[in-house]
């Protein structure tokens, strides 16, 4: 069969955009594994330059995913009950409270962080723990959480569902947690996952934040890429996607998954 | 199971808009009686049974279940047991799951609950279903999950609402009577919400009819049929003949097409009757009009007769007789069937 130029145009265009945008990915990751970056691939490849990253910069990691477990858990405490409740109110108030919370995204994060260090920055020890970047991280990725549980609350019948549960004698707390929370799962998971990959990767708000103490690894990577030579930077690179990725590919299975559902 | 004694005493809702649902309702529902409320849509009924169930609560007034006042008392804490009209059945548990949800709450050994759950299970006919997920039940079978679950914890109320609505017409025939086998069985006082006059007949050892929040009236399915209140309850259950008399005459009323027999002491403007309670005669008859539709209903046919007044008379008949258009018909009617109403 005889393709028509325009498909063939198409193909091509389509192709080139891809390797504008992927060849650089690639570049990086290469250079990561090269000997030396100046001579080429010639150099031979290694893992030396992993290795070396890892010793020097392991912590990062660790207060990276330390962070991201703790947003996530701190999101959902407050995001689930909050969606909750802007589902429930629906009203100017709810609606303006819903804008107000996607701020600090519209933000930049210097700003954010600035607001934070003005007003807690005199209290040292609460200042130089990691729980200071945790509490901008919060500000940060609570919508991620809410918007996509209520999305799932308002097409679950929930009123109704909770109206049985009520009749067969179960309070306000219990039906909250045995009929909100299970049957917004999808909801919840895939806030979660934008949570955790958003909080690895946040580097505005926590470059303002972060004391040397407790250096994240995107700060970390800003460090490597101002200090080290290129392909440390490139190494460290690579182990970010090496996190980041499955991360990013659990999240379009879940809301493959959502997307389903809706249609049931 | 044994029932309780529903009152309602001046019971008025407003909604924020403004609009009154329920206007100061007084009525009690007997220890074990089942009430089907009936009425057209945003006549209250609905209001009336979220009233019962602590679902809404008065503006003014007061709910009384045997001596004591739940007024006050959420859905939660009134030991109501309650069918919704799309089920509400919880998505994330399986049929067993639904079915023992209330048990949990209550705190019911896991011995007892698996127990009760197959009790209930055989009482709606779903044995083998207890593991099924709630999507793979048809219409007919969640409606029957939905009774299990709400029977379960053993409530001294069942308030279902509208529960055969969601269910197409030859099931909700079926589990019409599966219903008022079971409730009648059960001895629970139950009410329950309809607009079908059918379902409330076959159901409801009384109903209760309403009109714009108001009672229209309260009585046994008999009565509100044969001697409905006025002419909205009598419309609202059934297709109804008005004649308006002409004259009085010594053994009746003269009226449009010829004279009805007549032995009240009250000589009223107009009186009315049932299609089914005219009969067909062979020549002599009552009344006499000429054929102008005649329609094939199955067990019985429908015949419209013009007898000269403003509407033809319906009239059905279980002859199965097939009368040319046009031919003279004659009707007869016994003077007992014929009633009137206070408009």
């Amino acid at each position: 069969m005889r393709r028509s130029t325009l498909f063939v145009g198409q193909l091509a265009f389509t192709l080139l955009v891809c390797a504008f945008m992927l060849v650089p990915v690639v570049m990086s990751l290469l250079a990561g594994l090269t000997r030396n970056y100046f001579q080429g691939l010639s150099s031979g490849l290694t893992f030396d330059w992993l290795v070396q990253v890892w010793q020097a910069y392991s912590p990062t990691v660790w207060l990276s995913l330390q962070l991201a477990v703790a947003c996530a858990l701190c999101v959902c405490v407050v995001g689930v009950p909050a969606a909750y409740a802007l589902v429930r109110m629906n009203n100017r108030f709810s609606r303006a409270f819903e804008e107000l919370m996607v701020l600090p995204v519209a933000m930049p994060g210097l700003a954010s962080a600035l607001a934070l260090l003005l007003t807690y920055g005199q209290f040292g020890g609460f200042r130089s723990s990691w729980l200071f970047i945790l509490v901008g991280h919060v500000l940060f990725t609570l919508p991620f959480l809410v918007r996509p549980v209520m999305a799932v609350m308002q097409r679950q019948h929930l009123p109704v569902l909770e109206e049985a549960a009520a009749s067969l004698g179960a309070g306000p707390i219990r039906r909250f947690f045995s009929v909100v929370v299970p049957n917004c799962r999808a909801g919840i998971l895939a806030g979660v996952l934008m949570v955790v990959t958003l909080s690895l990767g946040e580097f505005n708000l926590t470059w303002m934040l972060h004391t040397p103490m407790t250096k994240t690894l995107p700060v970390g990577l800003a460090d490597s890429y101002a200090s080290a030579r290129l392909e440390v930077a490139s190494a460290y690179t690579l182990i970010f996607l090496l996190m980041i990725v499955p991360l990013l590919v659990a999240l379009q299975a879940i809301s493959a998954r959502l997307s389903r559902g809706a249609n049931r | 199971m044994s029932g309780t004694t529903i009152r309602l005493k001046g019971c008025r809702k407003a909604f924020s808009d403004g609009t009154v649902a329920v206007h100061d309702l007084d009525l009690t529902i007997e220890a074990g009686e089942t009430l089907a409320i009936l009425g057209p849509s945003g006549c209250g009924k609905t209001t009336t049974l979220r009233l019962i169930a602590g679902l809404e609560r008065p503006d003014v007034g007061q709910v009384f279940f045997g001596d004591s006042d739940v007024t006050r008392l959420p859905i939660e804490r009134r030991d109501v047991g309650m069918v919704f009209q799309n089920y509400a059945l919880f998505p994330n548990l399986d049929v067993a799951g639904n079915i023992v949800y209330g048990l949990k709450v209550r705190g019911v050994s896991p011995a007892e609950r698996t127990k009760r759950c197959s009790e209930l299970l055989e009482l709606v006919g779903l044995q083998d279903h207890g593991k099924r997920s709630i999507h793979e039940l048809s219409g007919g079978q969640r409606q029957r999950v939905a009774l299990a679950r709400a029977l379960a914890p053993r409530p001294r109320v069942l308030l279902l609402d509208e529960p055969l609505a969601a269910l197409d017409a030859q099931l909700r025939e079926r589990l019409r009577s599966e219903l008022a086998q079971l409730l009648r069985g059960l001895g629970i006082t139950a009410v329950f919400v309809t607009h079908d006059q059918g379902e409330a007949m076959a159901l409801g050892d009384s109903i209760l009819v309403m009109e714009h929040g108001r009672v229209a009236q309260l009585a046994s399915p008999r009565d509100i049929y044969q001697q409905p209140a006025n002419a909205f309850v009598a419309r609202f259950v059934g297709n109804l003949n008005a004649f308006s008399v002409i004259e009085h005459t010594p053994h009746g009323l003269k009226v449009s097409g010829g004279e009805l027999p007549w032995n009240g002491a009250d000589l009223p403007a107009t009186v009315y009757c049932r299609p089914e309670h005219l009969r067909v005669m062979d020549s002599e008859g009552h009344l006499h009009g000429r054929l102008v539709g005649q329609f094939f209903q199955g067990a019985q046919s429908r015949l419209l007769v013009d007898v000269g007044a403003a509407q033809p008379l319906l009239v059905d008949s279980t002859d199965s007789a097939i009368h040319a258009p046009g031919s003279l018909i004659a009707l007869a009617v016994e003077p007992q069937v014929l009633f009137t109403l206070s408009s």
